[in-house]
This record gives structure tokens, C-alpha cells and sequence, in this order.
């Protein structure tokens, strides 16, 4: 056994980050679709050679990805136990959603790093792919009652084989999808992050030799665990619980419910879903690993010193029956996970600010929107554009929440909407705040936005959106009040045109020169909407972030229910 | 046209706390120095008294001996910083006011949706004009002028000093931008009107929009702060060229910068690296990390490989986004006027806040009583008190010191003077050591591998303890560590990037009309630096395509091997693409045959070399016999030791001093801390190790 000075221990930590911060921005730059090139949708790690717990991973990966990527490798690991056959060269490509969470957009290249014969470490990168078949071009159908209908599933296969590839999987992946080269590119930029992360880590490890890394991975995973440990005892102990609601299912109408029992004990913390609604039959459910995951997320942005390592959730004990959608297998259709996702992460905001109002944020906006323009060229080739739009992020006690942030589980930037024009046959007309959408409060709740995009071409386009949000509002805390419900529209001869169930819809056709119109919600509020400062309401009524229509400045400030404004 | 050598340049560089300037004889191979204290607000007087002090007099035409003066300045790094810029106005395109606001849909941080944000244009000074352009170019809605004329006159109204123009999809048709520039300019008072086709013609509004906006930001203070060195240069009698560094750590001239004045965002930092790249190359100590220690911050830099790295884009702050290539630097706000102080909770603190050089910290004998880092080195001997830096007080202070490190830090933490001046500089020295580790070792780099090489008048007070806290290998001391900022100005080459988004396909490459492009940008580029009025050897023109395969949105720079000679230029499809290939291939290991391939945006970059400066003109002519000048208790480990005191510029080439020791020259102190061994190199720097023992 030696000892590793703290130098050393910095440095490593230091080299290992940049590793996986290099493998993100080769994938970056090589991708084809914006949401991996331009918004950043992907992640890459170094994963435990047994366990696939998270060892190190990027700090520029999207959240979400950070909890659930030590899952997708752990599928690896099991499939090659259960099959043998694991050689030097070999890499595995797959998509399903029940063995790694999240959904089938989100491809996993996972390859082992060899040293002196056996696995050192696992190397593992995911992107989201532009489009995987299915119904609904991008993949989000919110009408979806099995996972055939999301797209092509595949389970852990050997994409390269001692360092063959099989051009078989290349063809079968092109032969199911709309978009086959934007995926070609896609992959092909995924094998560059990994080939690069391979190189680099068997440079550190030929500076600092195999077991003195080892060694300061297993120290920067116990100190994890014991930071997290530290944070939980500093709660009170005691049972905290909080619920909150998605808007439907995307098949019928009924509210399901998100209730978490968080319970506290010296160091430990008990993460209790049991309370919430039974698998639905639209595509709102989630897999288990993806609610651990979620989990790991909200933790991370409430303690927010604990470093990104599987060591963090040592302490914590996961209750996720599968009794509930949090848990399901297949093929319940599980393509709108991130709104289950951010509801839950929701909660866990809420029961912390129960336990801890020093904590106490008020909810985010809450929905992905995620919104796919669809259609045929003139010259007949097929377009899809798929992304993701911004929200507020909700007051808090240090200030007001930020104007058009991101969802908790993701730091994606938004592509440039001139690099979507020059994509794709649409024209955006607007691209703004949206006054009066932040939740009232001591601290305002952040704005939300309005999205207006034109079809361009002959052809027109087709619409999908799978969002949420819609009736029931990102919540205020510590007596602050709800922000804006989200609202999305379509404008067509009869005038403007809103979804039966709000935020879901699946091919509404448009015409050349029609418009689509996204208005997203704001952040809730914080504290009494009446101790708001004098320069903060001047300041919000001068700028416009809260117009007043007329009504006395004080007295619309206060007036706590949004969407009823007059 | 390029101008016969130059007799005679002075680089100034304008800090925080004091002006420093290198004077450098290009015939008679000598050079001079001064030191003078800044003035902030008024940074145009310190800039006069220090070329009077080198002129060696102050009557009017003192000033007429220069034929090109150089400057490094943070004018527009503070305003940035500070959020001091100008009241500003920006016009854009009906409903798209809010990108500026919106960003990228990022956030402070990644962990934690904690934080605000607040633009450089306040919502209410963005309005809209209804036009518009599509993505291929195609002019969709032309510009009414009338509603151009009417937002111009409502921002005047509401106090704007400049106006930005962004129209979206500019880059690819800037028509309706250059109506509108047109429109505005007949009715604004000044000049600073610029749209985002002239500032940066690249497609990605957000990134176009805040470089445009920054640049407006800074347009009226940068413009009035040349404005006022301009006249008063003139006054004294200068008749040569005026220029200003980049934060490319290139030169340009000041009426590019009063164009331009987002690209001296970093110019006085990237002076500083500009010098200590070339003094550690010359030295042989390739990888080496910068810091320069001044009077209110503390900017690392890291330099690998002799390479300085330039970063196309940077984040000045949450959201203050500049696309325009900038030397890496991490600023922390630690100087010599940090002020020391006890928070509630019983913690100690040193800085941000700053006691600059008015009134300065609590030995200058000013208004300030509050600890800084100086009374703490003051406390400890480590800074002579009677032989202060600059020529601004005859000594220092040592009982005003004393009683501001007692009242402030020592009484309420029960401590002697002594030892809370020893806390005070291990607290600064944390700081320090994070900022250098930040740069190093969170990047992967090895500090054990890197020399620190100290400048800015302080630096050299902390080297000893940064290298042991940091790990570092050695430091290297430069023979003028208070001056490497102005040597930086006066050895820096000329420099001006251009970018031109032209997207030409490659397969069947219109080889005539690229060829044109490098034609045209690579003589304006030229231009701008032959019409500079500084004396360069030659002019380089450096062509860069940004390609990548039709499908992706990111770009690889590929390096044309082209070379603008006469009207003779030698791209063609085959050259263009096996220099994409091979580039692709360096930095991705799989090509993607059958994809087609773009090329985006060219870059050029006229780089005029500047004629070689010997940097062993700075070596020491002295035998060193007079170079130890006595005695000193200074405190060091929690005790006073008796410490030798040197005269730096008297030691001889070869030198060793055995810490515990004091350097002192005019400009810098170096602190040898005990156990540590320092040595004088064939250019004068000190090379500090540990010792042997």
C-alpha cells in the first residue's frame, strides 16, 4: 500500500476530469445534430471495472446522464457475465431505456480500457440521436402506449468486435431512422471521443502506473460519500413529505401524482415514492435507474459541493416500487421521461425546503417542451428538427430566479436560431421573454419565454410536442406564489388552435406561411410577494418583465394566482 | 508599406496602482525604465509624468524624442469587470430583443439554479425595427429607414451614448444592418454606431450580439480615455505613432481600437504573457505559468510548450460573452492593495476589495487606515521601507502599517503584529496558489514540470511560497519583473484578424472566387498593419478556413498553406482538401468519406513581425562586488531573522544568493525565502530553487 500525497490526489483528479471533459468536446465538435453539437445533449465518464459505478465523469455532461450513465454501464458489465466473450477491442452500442434509464434517443457507446490484460476501467459516451424511427419523427410521441411505437430498441450488442467493426449493426441502425446520416455522423463523432479517452487514459496511467490511480479513485468516491454524509446529518431529523402533479398521461385526461416521503435520519436519507400514481398508459412512465438517477440530481444541485461520483449515494435508500410509473419495465412506453423526471426532482426541492429553508427554491419551470417540426423537402428529403426549449428558474433566498434557464437535469445550451434556419425550412418570428410569467414573490420567479416559428417550405410541416406543465404550475415557496401554465398553440385558417390535452399533440399538419406558437412558464416565486423592494417592482414594471396592464403596481404584484390575471 | 526601423519605443502599461514603462533605444541598443503611481479615473496623467520621467524632463516638446509608443491597457478590462461601461442602445429585429437576455439558455452554474443575470443593455434601451433576412441571405423584409431614424432618436432621448446594430441572419446579407448604420449615423451625435455584420460578420446571433454589444459598451469609454492620451501626447510633443496591445497580444492602432475596443478587453494581461513567453523560451524554460501580481488583481496565465493559448471565445463574466481570439487568463482579485479584514464569523480575509494606489494601502500615509497586503510585507521587512517601489514617496509608513494590521486583524484575532501580518500573507498566498492550480493542475498540467515566473511589482514578494504551496519546479524572476507588461508593448508584434463567413462548397470548389476572398481580406488585413506606422521586418498573412462535412454545425480551423504573394494565390480544391484531412484527422481519428464538405468562414490574420529584440541586452554588465548592501531583520516562520540585502541589478551573471535574502531593484523586491537558493542567469533572471540540502 503507498500513500498518495494531495498534490498527486489534485493532479490525477485534475488529469481524469480533463479526460472526460476532452472526450465531451471531441463529440461536440464532430456531432451532426445540433442537440448533441449545439445544445450539448451527451456525456462521457470513466466507469468502475466491476461495479460500473461512476468514477469520474465530465463537468460539462449533462446532468441527468451524470446519475444514469454508471447504470448503462452496469448493463455491459451484466451482459458480458451472463454471455462471456468481452476481448481487447471490443466496444458495445445500445439504446434501451430499461437496462441504463433515460430513453431511446440516447445511444451508449460503452468500451472497456485494458491494462496488462484485464479491465481497468470502463469508457462510456451517450448522445442523443436526432431520430430512431417509430412513429413521431425526434422520437418524442406523446401518444405512445408500448415502446414499439417510440422507435427501434437495441439491447447491448458488440458494434466493434476486437477492433472490427460490424458494418451489419450500421446497416440495421440506418434502415431505422428517417435521418441515417445525421446518426452515421453522430456515431462516427462518439467512436472519436472514445478512441481519444482511450489514448489519454493509458497515458496517465503509464505516468502514474495502475495502482496509484486506483488508489486516488477509490479515495475521491469516500470522499464523496462522506461530504454527503456530512450534509445530510446538518437536517433535522424527521419525516418531510411533498407532491406535485404532471398535467396527463398524453393518452387521457387525469393528473398523476409525483409524492415523495423524504425521511432524515442521523446521516442517512430515505427517498420514499411509494405514494405516487400507478404505470400509465402513455409514455410518461420511467425505469427504475432513471429515478435513481433523477435523484442523484436533485441531491447535486442542493449540495452542490458533493462531487459528481457514485460515492454520493452510498447513504442514500431509493424506495421505487414498481407498483408506481417511477419503476417500469418493458415495453411500457417511457419516451416522456423528462417530465416525470423534473417533477420528481420538483419534489425533492419541495421536501428539502420543508426540512431546511435556507434551501428553500421554488420550483423551475419544469418541461422539456420537446418540440419536432417534421416534413418533406421540395427536392423530397426528409427534415426533422427536434429540440428543447427554456423556462424561469424559481426565486430563491439569495434573489430572483434566472430569465430563461434550463431544466435541473440539463446545462444544454439552446442552438442559435440561425444555425436552425440555416438547417432546416422555418423562419422563427419571435424569440422572447415572457413578461408576467414568473411567479410572484419576495424573489420573482424567473421568465419563461415565447417561441413563434414559421414553416417555410412548399410542403409545409408536420408538429409534434411532448411538454408539460400545462395545468398544473411550477410552485412558489416559503409564501411565494406559482408561476405562468405553459401554452402552446398553432395558428391555422379558423384562427388559433390549442391541444385537448395542452402540451401533448402528435401530427398537426401546417401549412406554408402558418405559424406555431410556445409560450413556456416561468420559475415560481419566493417569500410574501408584498415584502418585494421598491427598485425591484420599479425596475420589473420599467423593463416590462411584469406588465400591469393598468392595475396599481402594488396590488398586481401581490395578486398571487397567475394565468388568471385579466 | 513598412517603415524603416524605428529609433526609439516606449511601451507603457497602465496598471491599477502604477504605470510602468520600458524605454528601448533601437539603435544605440539601450533601454530605460520608470515607474510611476496610476491614477484611476485619471489614467491619462500618470501615463504623461511617466514619459516625462523617462524623457528626463517635463518642458513642453519633452515628448518629441519618441517616434512610437505602445500601451497595454485595462481601461476596458475594468469597465467590463465593474460594470462601468456606457449607457447603450441596441436596435435589433422585430422580436428578437430579448436574445442578448435570453443567452444560450445557460446558467451561473451547473450544480445549483441559484443566480442572476443582468444584461449590458437594460430591456427598455433594446428596441425592434421590422425587417428581416433569411438564413441563405435572402432580404425577406427590407429595412424601413424611418423606423431605424425613430429608434435612433428614442435611444438618444433615454441617454444612450452608443447604439449596436444586430439584425438577425447580418452575417450572411448585412444589407438591411448597413442601411440602418447609415440611417442612425445621420442622426447620432458621435461615432460609436457599429452593427454586428462590421464587428463580427459570423453566423450564431447570441455570441455576434453580446461581442457587438460589448464593443458598444466600451466604445465611448475607451474613445475618450485615447482621446484624452491623444491630446495630451500631442500637447508634449509627440509626433510618432500612437498603438495599443491586443488581447491577442498583437498591436494595433489606436484608430482600430477606438473602432474595436472589445479586442483590448485583455491587453494589458496579454502584454505581460507577450513578454514572459519570449523571456522564458530565451531562457529555456518552456512551460511556465505566469503571474502578475499587481495592485488590485492577480492574473494567472499558463504557457505550455512556449505556446501561448489563445481561446476564440471568452466569458468575461456570467453571460458577457466576447467571440474575438484572446490570450488565456485567469484573474482573481488579489493585489499588494488588497485589504485585509475579520468577518463576523471570525474569518480572515484579504481582498477583493482594494485600497488601489488612492489612497493606497496604510504605510503610503494616505486616508486609508485599513490593513492591505503591502503594510503586512511593510510589517515584516520583506518591503523596504525606506527605499519604497516608484517614485511616488520618499518612504513608507512603517507605524501606520503596524497600527492598521493591529486595529484590523490582530486585536480581533488576538494576535501580536508580527503574526497577523504572517496570517495575512498566507491568506493571500491561498488565494494565489488557487488561482495558479486552477490554470495547472485542474487541467491536467503537472505544476512539478512548470516554472512560475512572477511580474508586476509585488510578484516576486510571493514566488518563493506560491512554488512550495503550489509545487512548482522553480521560479524564474525577470531582470524587470515591475516592467514585463511594458517590455511585453514594446516587443509584441503587429497584428489584425479579419473574419469572412463565405460557405463554399468543396466538391467542385470555386477555386477563382476563394482565391479572390484571400486576396481581398489578406490585403486589408495588411493594411491595417502596414498603414500602423510602427516599423516591422515583414508582414505574414495567415489564412484559415473554418470546414467541416455539410451536416455539422461545428468547424475544424484548417491552416491554408497559401501564402498572399503579389495577386498569385494557390488554394484549389486538392490542397483545400487534403489540409482539411489531415486536420480532421489530427483531431478526430475517423473521416467521413462520401460526406460532403463546406468551408464555412475564412480567417485572416496579418501579423507584422516586429525586428528581433535580444533579450540579453537586459543581462547585467556589473561584476557584482558591490552588491550586497547589509543587514535587515525581517520576519519570516514565525520569527525575525537577520537577512542579507542585495542591490538585484548589481549581482553579476552566475550569482548565487542562499535565502534567507532580499533582492531589491527600483521596480520589484524578490523575497528568497529560507531554504531556497537563487541564481542569476546569462539574461538576468533569477532562478530560484529549492536548496540542495
Amino acid at each position: 500500500m503507498i500513500a498518495i500525497d494531495p498534490v498527486t490526489l489534485a493532479v490525477l483528479k485534475g488529469r481524469l476530469e480533463q479526460i472526460a471533459d476532452e472526450m465531451d468536446a471531441t463529440l461536440y465538435r464532430s456531432a451532426f445534430n445540433p442537440i448533441i453539437a449545439e445544445a450539448r445533449d451527451a456525456c462521457h465518464g470513466l466507469y468502475h471495472a466491476q461495479t460500473g459505478a461512476t468514477l469520474v465523469q465530465g463537468s460539462k455532461g449533462l446532468p441527468i446522464f451524470v446519475g444514469a450513465m454508471s447504470f448503462a454501464v452496469k448493463a455491459v458489465i451484466d451482459k458480458v457475465a451472463r454471455d462471456g466473450g468481452l476481448e481487447e477491442g471490443d466496444t458495445f452500442l445500445f439504446n434501451d431505456p430499461y437496462e441504463g434509464g433515460t430513453h431511446l434517443n440516447d445511444f451508449r457507446l460503452v468500451r472497456p480500457i485494458w491494462r496488462k490484460g484485464r479491465v481497468f476501467a470502463w469508457l462510456a459516451s451517450v448522445g442523443h440521436w436526432l431520430d430512431i424511427g417509430g412513429n413521431v419523427p425526434g422520437g418524442f410521441n406523446a401518444s405512445a402506449t408500448e415502446s414499439f411505437q417510440e422507435g427501434v430498441r437495441i439491447p447491448p450488442v458488440k458494434l466493434i468486435a476486437k477492433g472490427r467493426m460490424n458494418t451489419d449493426i450500421l446497416a440495421i441502425l440506418a434502415a431505422n431512422t428517417r435521418v441515417p446520416q445525421s446518426n452515421y455522423g453522430d456515431l462516427n463523432g462518439q467512436i472519436n471521443a472514445l478512441d481519444l479517452g482511450e489514448r489519454r487514459v493509458h497515458a496517465l496511467l503509464d505516468d502514474y502506473g495502475e495502482e496509484t490511480v486506483t488508489m486516488a479513485l477509490d479515495i475521491f468516491g469516500k470522499r464523496a460519500e462522506a461530504l454527503m454524509r456530512e450534509n445530510i446529518g446538518a437536517l433535522p431529523d424527521g419525516t418531510y413529505s411533498f407532491e406535485d402533479y404532471l398535467d396527463n398521461d398524453g393518452v387521457s385526461e387525469g393528473r398523476l401524482t409525483i409524492a415523495l416521503d423524504l425521511t432524515i435520519e442521523d446521516d442517512r436519507m430515505r427517498l420514499d415514492f411509494s405514494r405516487s400514481s400507478p404505470p400509465c398508459a402513455g409514455p410518461l412512465n420511467i425505469a427504475r435507474s432513471t429515478a435513481v438517477a433523477c435523484c442523484y440530481v436533485a441531491l447535486k444541485h442542493i449540495f452542490t459541493d458533493v462531487p459528481a461520483n457514485s460515492g454520493c449515494l452510498v447513504p442514500i435508500d431509493f424506495v421505487i416500487p414498481d407498483t408506481t410509473l417511477l419503476g417500469v419495465s418493458a415495453p411500457k412506453p417511457v419516451g416522456g421521461y423528462t417530465e416525470t423526471i423534473l417533477r420528481m426532482i420538483g419534489v425533492v426541492f419541495g421536501a428539502i425546503a420543508k426540512a431546511d429553508p435556507k434551501r428553500a427554491t421554488a420550483a423551475f419551470f419544469g418541461t422539456i417542451n420537446a418540440l419536432s417540426l417534421a416534413g418533406y423537402r421540395s427536392n423530397g428529403t426528409r427534415w426533422v428538427m427536434s429540440m428543447f426549449f427554456g423556462g424561469g428558474l424559481g426565486g430563491n433566498p439569495q434573489g430572483d430566479g434566472l430569465n430563461h434557464g434550463n431544466n435541473a437535469i440539463s446545462t444544454a445550451t439552446m442552438p442559435p436560431l440561425e444555425i436552425l434556419e440555416a438547417a432546416y425550412p422555418v423562419m422563427f418570428t419571435q424569440w422572447a421573454l415572457r413578461p408576467d410569467s414568473g411567479g410572484p414573490g419576495r424573489h420573482r420567479g424567473g421568465l419563461g419565454a415565447v417561441y413563434e416559428i414559421e414553416a417555410l417550405d412548399e410542403n409545409g410541416a408536420e408538429v409534434f410536442l411532448l411538454g408539460e406543465r400545462g395545468r398544473f404550475a411550477p410552485f412558489g415557496v416559503a409564501g411565494g406564489a406559482e408561476a405562468a401554465l405553459n401554452r402552446f398553440l398553432w395558428v391555422t385558417d379558423e384562427g388559433e388552435v390549442t391541444a385537448p390535452l395542452v402540451s401533448k399533440i402528435t401530427g398537426v399538419r401546417i401549412r406554408k406561411g402558418q405559424k406555431v406558437r410556445l409560450e413556456t412558464p416561468g420559475g415560481g416565486g419566493w417569500g410574501d410577494p408584498a415584502k418585494r423592494g421598491k427598485a425591484r417592482i420599479e425596475r420589473d414594471i420599467r423593463e416590462g418583465y411584469v406588465e400591469t396592464n393598468g392595475a396599481p403596481e402594488g396590488k398586481f404584484l401581490a395578486s398571487s394566482k397567475r394565468g388568471k390575471a385579466a | 508599406m513598412i517603415l524603416p526601423g524605428a529609433a526609439s519605443i516606449v511601451g507603457v502599461d497602465v496598471g491599477g496602482t502604477f504605470t510602468d514603462l520600458f524605454f528601448f533605444d533601437e539603435k544605440k541598443r539601450e533601454f530605460r525604465t520608470a515607474k510611476v503611481a496610476s491614477h484611476r479615473g485619471d489614467e491619462a496623467s500618470g501615463f504623461l509624468a511617466g514619459l516625462s520621467s523617462l524623457a528626463g524632463r517635463t518642458s513642453s516638446g519633452a515628448l518629441a524624442d519618441f517616434d512610437a509608443i505602445v500601451h497595454g491597457t485595462t481601461v476596458g478590462t475594468n469597465a467590463l469587470l465593474e460594470r462601468k461601461g456606457a449607457r447603450i442602445g441596441l436596435i435589433t429585429t422585430k422580436g428578437f430583443r430579448d436574445v442578448l437576455e435570453m443567452r444560450r439558455r445557460d446558467r451561473p452554474h451547473t450544480w445549483g439554479l441559484w443566480g442572476e443575470f443582468v444584461p449590458v443593455v437594460e430591456r427598455s434601451m433594446r428596441l425592434e425595427v421590422d425587417e428581416r433576412v433569411l438564413a441563405d441571405g435572402t432580404l425577406r423584409k427590407k429595412l424601413d429607414p424611418e423606423e431605424a431614424r425613430a429608434a435612433a432618436r428614442e435611444l438618444m432621448q433615454k441617454g444612450a451614448e452608443a447604439i449596436a446594430i444586430v439584425f438577425i441572419n447580418a452575417f450572411a446579407n448585412p444589407e438591411n444592418e448597413r442601411h440602418a448604420a447609415e440611417v442612425v449615423r445621420s442622426v447620432w451625435p458621435n461615432e460609436h454606431v457599429a452593427t454586428s455584420s462590421e464587428i463580427l460578420p459570423e453566423i450564431r446571433e447570441f455570441e455576434r450580439s453580446s461581442t457587438t454589444a460589448l464593443n458598444a459598451y466600451l466604445q465611448p469609454v475607451v474613445g475618450s480615455y485615447l482621446g484624452k492620451l491623444e491630446a495630451a501626447l500631442s500637447k508634449g510633443g509627440f509626433k510618432g505613432a500612437f498603438h495599443i496591445v491586443q488581447s491577442n497580444g498583437g498591436v494595433m492602432a489606436t484608430s482600430t481600437a477606438r473602432r474595436l475596443p472589445v479586442r483590448t478587453a485583455l491587453s494589458g494581461p496579454a502584454a505581460g504573457v507577450i513578454a514572459a513567453s519570449a523571456l522564458a523560451r530565451a531562457a529555456g524554460r518552456p512551460n511556465v505559468i505566469t503571474g502578475d501580481l499587481g495592485g488590485t488583481s492577480f492574473d494567472v496565465s499558463l504557457i505550455a510548450d512556449g505556446h501561448t493559448a489563445l481561446s476564440a471565445e471568452t466569458t468575461i463574466d456570467f453571460g458577457l460573452v466576447i467571440r474575438t481570439p484572446m490570450i488565456e487568463i485567469t484573474t482573481i482579485g488579489a493585489g499588494g492593495g488588497s485589504i485585509a479584514s475579520v468577518d463576523k464569523g471570525g474569518l480572515l480575509q484579504v481582498g477583493p476589495e482594494s485600497a488601489g494606489s488612492l489612497p493606497g494601502p496604510a504605510c503610503y500615509g494616505g486616508d486609508n487606515t485599513r490593513p492591505t497586503l503591502t503594510d503586512a510585507n511593510v510589517v515584516l521587512g520583506r518591503i523596504n521601507a525606506q527605499r519604497p517601489i516608484g517614485d511616488k514617496l520618499a518612504r513608507l509608513d512603517v507605524e501606520a502599517a503596524v497600527e492598521a494590521v493591529l486595529a484590523h486583524v490582530g486585536r480581533p484575532l488576538g494576535l501580536d503584529a508580527e503574526r497577523a501580518a504572517e496570517a495575512i500573507i498566507k491568506v493571500a498566498n491561498a488565494r494565489m496558489a488557487g488561482a495558479i492550480r486552477l490554470v495547472s493542475i485542474e487541467r491536467g498540467h503537472d505544476p512539478s514540470n512548470f516554472t512560475y515566473m512572477p511580474f508586476g511589482g509585488g510578484g516576486a514578494l510571493h514566488a518563493g511560497a506560491l512554488m512550495r504551496e503550489v509545487g512548482l519546479e522553480s521560479v524564474l524572476v525577470p531582470r524587470f519583473p515591475g516592467i514585463t507588461s511594458a517590455l511585453g508593448c514594446v516587443i509584441a508584434d503587429l497584428r489584425h484578424d479579419q473574419v469572412l463567413t463565405v460557405n463554399l462548397e468543396l466538391d467542385g470548389l470555386d477555386a477563382a472566387l476563394l482565391n479572390r476572398h484571400l486576396a481581398e481580406t489578406g490585403r486589408a488585413a495588411r493594411a491595417v498593419v502596414a498603414n500602423a506606422g510602427v516599423a516591422v521586418l515583414r508582414i505574414d498573412t495567415v489564412f484559415e478556413l473554418d470546414m467541416h462535412y455539410v451536416g455539422q454545425t461545428h468547424t475544424v480551423q484548417v491552416r491554408l498553406p497559401a501564402q498572399l504573394d503579389g495577386e498569385s494565390m494557390l488554394a484549389d480544391e486538392r490542397t483545400v482538401r487534403s489540409a482539411f484531412e489531415a486536420t480532421y484527422r489530427t483531431q478526430f481519428s475517423r473521416l467521413l468519406p462520401g460526406v460532403r464538405v463546406r468551408i464555412v468562414t475564412l480567417r485572416t490574420a496579418a501579423i507584422g513581425l516586429r525586428p528581433h529584440f535580444d533579450l540579453a541586452a537586459l543581462a547585467p554588465k556589473s561584476s557584482g562586488e558591490n552588491a550586497q548592501r547589509g543587514l535587515r531583520r525581517v520576519w519570516f516562520d514565525d520569527r525575525w531573522h537577520e537577512t542579507a540585502i542585495f542591490s538585484r541589478l548589481d549581482l553579476a551573471t552566475g550569482a548565487k544568493v542562499a535565502g534567507p535574502a532580499i533582492l531589491e531593484q527600483p521596480d520589484a523586491t524578490t523575497i528568497v525565502d529560507p531554504g531556497l537558493v537563487a541564481e542569476v542567469d546569462s539574461y538576468g533572471n533569477l532562478i530560484v530553487t529549492r536548496s540542495a540540502a
